[in-house]
């Protein structure tokens, strides 16, 4: 049976080729991508940037996401609010979302109204007016947005201590959103001389997918983008992640109900592999995936098996590998206790099963199982123009180019259960590994910390 | 340039968007089936959803319906966790089971080549029609459900939602989470879970919904392969109706976080429901189209409160909530609150204005291609025009509809069904905790 199901993965790899992408190069700079998908009359439209919370430094964290929070702020043509009501007036939906490498601007709209999208991204691209008014309000939402997302969540509060105490030189120990005395103390002329740095036709891909002739979306691009001016962008100095050389430990003490445990060990990222300057096998990432893989993908997968069914030590636990960025990243394994199973048992039961990985090899059934899934969902993400997008999107903008994110199925059949417990040996191992522990407190809300001016605050 | 997006916009309303072909059946045991072939990707959709949702749980059993659904993969046929999942996985198959206030569903994502999606569909057949209940994976789930209660605790905005579920719907059990509480978690035992296997996973509770890539035939096997021998069992009694509020209420709950969450509303509207379009398009101007919207525009681009701000309807068979929800730093609650109150009860009182509704309708009827532009849109909408009984032609007269909706009757709408006078209104983080009642 299971040999069957290894030929059926093997044809349908070779009959299902990926959809084409047609790369285009502006003559400033602007690189282009598309890829025709005509399953319906709708077109996704993104705009990366390089640049994201890993590019920013002490003092100035969250200047990206606040930047990206003021692009709907208006340019000399279109006021205050313009960008989001033209969208929506043409039935568009759109957002934005910035990460450590990046910082992306997207439209999914009806198939003839691509030009609109292209006219207010370019026009946004350069010509931002950053109103200090707008600033001044709009900080606030960013602030609240980060009371709500992190101040007021244990699991993220822990997470961004997690970061914080893993990566000791890397920028990845900043949070996207900032630290919030950071945020407090910005201006309006760190968001000008930001825009400035990175908002610029040359570090910007501009990504089309949907049921669109790509000759005809190169020609608009040309119409809208090819007039604006290059910048002279200065690469952001490199800041690795130095050599951990033993296991960190922290606890967090915060007011919360249900405890919560992480443990991350540094790991390579396909960068490592991939990109100009590779330092590891090209297999180690995909192994690393793979092992994953076979620890969480599923509910036949190890943890749930083993830790939530089998010893029941966990109420939910998953793991999550950072195979794309510009840098480095972690392999982490995110757990909850199951009732009366404490945090010592929850991170022995997981200790152990890593240790397994690292003994033994995981049998063909499990690297069976992991690669018909990964087939199988490859197909599945094709249902989502959007999805494609931002897979097209991140590989670039990380410096692993979109030509990278087609290798990923072929290069996930050909791992064998060695080289994931090489990669288990090699990489998940103490001295790498942070643990990070949510201890919580109890929720007295009397300790709250009440702000002066409540006296008349309370309703009825 | 502004010229040119109205030009764009008048072409394109010449080219009407084809809504998907829907196709629907009985089977030979009376089981609707809502059938769309998409043939661009090897995938299928395939859903089997009963009418078995929380509203079916015993009153002193609250969280049997999710408790039932998310067993059902546990063990079944005399096969165990590991052997139903890898029985999903190992083929490339997604199985995923939901249960919702109304309705509980499984349904499964796979290719669609029969060499995959054969095994997978007799293991969802045996998952749906033989779960075995095993005592150990009663427990072992009931306790997952208890850590999640207990999580919701340390979260301002589930116990916000908690307490205004149970406000608005007093003894109604939309009142209660799907969850159920500590205390009716202890009283389901493994005769219960059976007993609602048994009378309401059936053939006359039942309906399927296929996407993807088969043909009719093809369609028509699965749907029978499926459902075929399920029990006959009888359509459960149709619910008890939600009051309408009345009364105001304010309820203040301390909680140790730097942010207030608010929470004003009350009962909305049910699917199907005559007031539908205009409530849906109104709500669009009031606060459900993002950024663009009435409180988000005074709640957080004009004041900067807020970083989340805005309202929704979320109809059901009965009356589903309409709710308007904001977050604001603790000292700034009472004007946050009193904006969005003002926001809203100006809109009840006046209505839109042309402009807006204009500018709604395009954003809703230009979007149209939006909604059902991936199967898994496409599935969605098959299983609420199904469930609930919309017309087959729901989506093609989607756009039609919206257009013909006129300042006046959202206002009249919004008279009617929207009281402002009557809301309930949770806040919960740094107030002065006054408890339940006016």
């Amino acid at each position: 049976m299971l040999k069957s199901i290894l030929a059926i993965i093997l044809c349908l790899c070779s009959t299902l080729a990926t959809a084409q992408v047609n790369e285009y190069v502006l003559k400033n700079g602007l690189k282009l991508l598309v890829k025709e998908d005509h399953r319906a009359p709708v077109v996704v439209s993104q705009v990366w940037y390089k640049v994201g919370s890993s590019y920013e430094y002490d003092g100035l964290t969250g200047v990206s996401h606040a930047l990206e929070h003021m692009m709907f702020k208006g340019t000399k043509k279109h006021g205050e609010g313009e960008f989001s009501r033209i969208i929506a007036e043409n039935g568009g939906s759109e957002n934005a979302f910035t990460g450590d490498d990046y910082t992306c601007y997207f439209q999914t709209m009806e198939k003839s109204r691509l030009a609109i999208s292209f006219e207010l991204e370019a026009d946004r691209m350069r010509n931002l007016t950053l109103p200090e008014d707008e600033f001044l309000k709009e900080i606030e939402v960013v602030m609240e947005e980060r009371r709500m997302r992190t101040e007021d969540n244990p699991n993220a509060y822990m997470r961004e201590v997690a970061n914080a105490t893993a990566f000791q030189s890397s920028p990845y120990r900043q949070p996207v959103i900032g630290w919030m005395a950071d945020l407090k103390s910005m201006k309006i002329q760190h968001l000008r001389d930001w825009y400035k740095l990175w908002y610029a036709p040359n570090n910007a891909t501009v990504v089309v997918v949907g049921d669109v002739e790509s000759e005809e979306v190169y020609a608009l691009a040309k119409k809208y983008f090819a007039s604006l001016k290059k910048e002279n962008i200065i690469p952001p100095s490199p800041r690795p992640e130095v050599h951990q050389s033993g296991m960190k430990r922290v606890i967090v003490k915060r007011q919360a109900e249900v405890p919560q445990l992480n443990m991350a060990w540094k790991t390579p990222g396909l960068i490592s592999a991939a990109g100009p300057k590779p330092s590891v096998e090209i297999w180690e990432p995909y192994a690393l995936e793979v092992l994953s893989g076979i620890l969480s993908g599923g509910n036949s997968a190890r943890f749930e098996s083993r830790l939530v069914r089998g010893q029941q030590v966990a109420a939910g636990v998953g793991s999550d590998y950072q195979l794309t960025g510009r840098f480095d990243g972690l392999f982490s394994v995110s757990a909850t206790p199951a009732q009366n199973r404490t945090i010592a048992e929850l991170e022995a039961a997981i200790t152990e099963q890593i240790q397994q990985l690292s003994e033994h090899e995981v049998s063909a059934e499990e690297l069976l199982r992991i690669k018909a899934q990964v087939v199988s969902s490859d197909v599945y993400q094709r249902d989502s123009a959007f999805y494609q997008a931002m897979v097209l999107g991140t590989f670039e903008t990380v410096g692993l180019g979109w030509k990278q994110a087609d290798e990923y199925v072929n290069q996930v059949q050909q791992i064998t259960a060695a080289q994931v417990q090489a990669v288990a040996k090699k990489y998940l191992v103490d001295d790498q590994l942070t643990v990070t522990v949510l201890d919580p407190l109890p929720m007295d809300a009397a300790a709250a910390p009440v702000p002066a001016a409540m006296g008349d605050q309370n309703v009825r | 340039m502004y010229a040119k997006f109205l030009l764009l916009l008048a072409l394109v309303s010449f080219n009407a968007i084809a809504a998907p072909e829907i196709q629907t059946w009985q089977t030979n045991r009376g089981i609707k089936v809502y059938f769309v072939r998409t043939e661009q990707l090897p995938i299928l959709d395939i859903q089997v959803v009963f009418d078995a949702g929380s509203v079916r749980d015993p009153v002193d059993k609250r969280g049997l319906s999710l408790l039932v659904n998310s067993l059902l993969d546990q063990a079944a046929g005399g096969q165990d966790a590991d052997q139903i999942s890898a029985g999903f996985e190992g083929y490339g198959a997604e199985y995923s089971a939901q249960s919702g206030y109304d309705s509980a569903s499984v349904s499964i994502r796979s290719l669609s080549d029969s060499d995959r999606l054969q095994p997978a569909l007799a293991n969802l057949h045996t998952v749906l029609t033989r779960p075995d209940f095993r005592e150990a994976d009663l427990e072992r789930q009931r306790n997952q459900v208890l850590v999640g209660l207990q999580r919701n605790q340390q979260s301002p905005s589930d116990i916000a939602e908690e307490k205004f579920l149970a406000a608005i719907y007093k003894d109604h059990p939309y009142a209660y989470l799907n969850e159920g509480t500590v205390e009716s978690l202890a009283k389901i035992t493994h005769d219960d879970l059976v007993t609602f296997h048994a009378s309401l996973y059936t053939a006359s509770n039942a309906m399927v919904t296929i996407v993807g890539n088969t043909d009719r035939a093809g369609a028509e096997a699965i749907a029978v392969q499926l459902t075929g021998d399920l029990p006959e069992g009888v359509k459960p009694a149709p619910m008890d109706s939600v009051r309408p509020l009345a009364a105001a209420e304010s309820i203040s709950i301390a909680h140790p976080s730097s942010q207030v969450h608010i929470l004003i509303g009350q009962p909305g509207m049910r699917y199907g429901d005559p007031d539908y379009f205009p409530l849906y398009v109104g709500n669009h101007i009031l606060g459900g189209n993002g950024l663009v919207s009435r409180i988000s525009d005074e709640v957080r681009e004009k004041r900067g409160l807020s970083y989340s701000a805005g309202s929704y309807f979320a109809p059901r068979r009965d009356m589903g909530p309409f709710l308007a929800s904001i977050q604001v730093r603790g000292d700034q609650a009472a004007e946050g609150l009193a904006v969005l109150k003002k926001t809203i009860s100006d809109f009840i009182a006046q209505g839109p204005t042309a402009e807006e509704l204009d500018a709604v309708k395009k954003n809703i009827t230009g979007g149209f291609p939006l909604r059902i532009d991936s199967n898994k849109k496409i599935s969605g909408y098959l299983s609420v025009i199904g469930f609930y009984g919309l017309p087959l032609d729901y989506l093609d007269r989607f756009n039609d509809r919206i257009e013909s909706i006129t300042v006046e009757q959202i206002k009249d709408a919004f008279t009617r069904r929207i009281d402002s006078n009557k809301f309930v209104t949770v806040q919960v983080g740094p107030v002065a905790q006054t408890g339940s009642g006016n």
